[in-house]
């Protein structure tokens, strides 16, 4: 009971993460989604990553949507799909009714394997070292994107822009140039 | 009705991804793409953790919903990143206005 009222609590946040007008709430239903998905994760044995879901998820995702929205501005647009109600909803419940059927139709058997599990530590570190260091790479590429989310250099002139620049330079060296000339005219008049 | 503890993780990953994938096909918003994206993930997080404890494996479940947790928190930053400097530099975040950008 209290797993299925997990799952159907998490389905609404889903929902209202999507439906959400303002970018804000969507980013904060999202969280809650997290937060509910890292309680079922702990419920399903899965302790390690539900403390990880937890605290990247809903905590370090959050903080960077939040940090995203300011910079980008909400800008709430009409949730008008780009292709057609009926195509979507059409496509939407074709998918959950294959992956039901796919899946609801294979129970599993128990245990599949009799074998004593290795530790997470021998099955993260030995077994799957190939995924750390993926990992790594990943976290590398995300520092460099992090770094490009808090870049504030401005724009490449773009053509009317360059001829604008251009425009009023040109302007201020006329204006020089006529101040010089005035000048010269007067030291001239001066003269004996 | 009882229902086992698998079947209803699986309801909640087939939710889920239906969810993410609707919001796949009708968001404008490039932010809110991630978001759907975020969701799609966590459904499959969901289901290596459920398919690695019925399989009586769950530490193997576990270490492979770390890499999904580790490979989604970067394409979330990349994909913010990208929206964010689209903004500054195109003004507006909806893929229907930076389908301008073609050719």
């Amino acid at each position: 009971m209290l797993l299925a009222s997990l799952v159907a609590l998490t389905l609404v946040f889903a929902i209202q993460a999507i439906r959400a007008r303002q970018l804000i709430s969507s980013a904060l239903w999202l969280a809650g989604v997290s937060a509910l998905s890292a309680t079922l994760l702990f419920l399903y044995g899965a302790q390690w990553v539900a403390i990880i879901e937890l605290s990247v998820g809903a905590g370090l995702v959050t903080v960077l949507f939040v940090f995203a929205i300011n910079v980008a501005g909400d800008e709430s647009l009409d949730r008008k799909a780009v292709p057609p109600w009926s195509v979507t909803a059409g496509f939407v419940i074709l998918f959950v009714f294959l992956m039901g059927w796919f899946l609801l139709s294979r129970t599993p058997q128990g245990p599949g394997s009799s074998v004593a599990e290795p530790a997470l530590q021998n099955e993260l570190w030995i077994s799957r070292g190939l995924d750390l260091i993926v990992q790594v790479v990943l976290i590398f590429s995300g520092v460099l994107g992090l770094l490009g989310l808090l870049a504030e250099t401005d724009a490449p002139l773009d053509g009317s822009m360059a001829a604008e620049v251009m425009a009023t330079r040109e302007l201020e060296m006329r204006t020089e140039l006529q101040g010089v000339e005035s000048q010269l005219l007067n030291v001239q008049e001066n003269e004996p | 009705m009882n229902i086992a503890p698998f079947n209803i993780a699986l309801m909640g990953v087939i939710g889920l991804l239906g969810i993410g994938f609707y919001g796949l096909m009708v968001s404008r918003n490039l932010i809110k793409i991630v978001v759907a994206l975020q969701i799609l993930v966590k459904g499959a997080m969901l289901a290596l953790v459920a398919a690695g404890q019925a399989a009586g494996q769950i530490n193997l479940g576990q270490s492979m919903a770390l890499t999904v947790i580790v490979a989604d928190t970067i394409v979330a930053v990349m994909g913010m990143a990208l929206g964010v400097q689209i903004r500054r530099r195109m003004g507006t975040l909806d893929v229907r206005d930076l389908s301008s950008m073609r050719g």
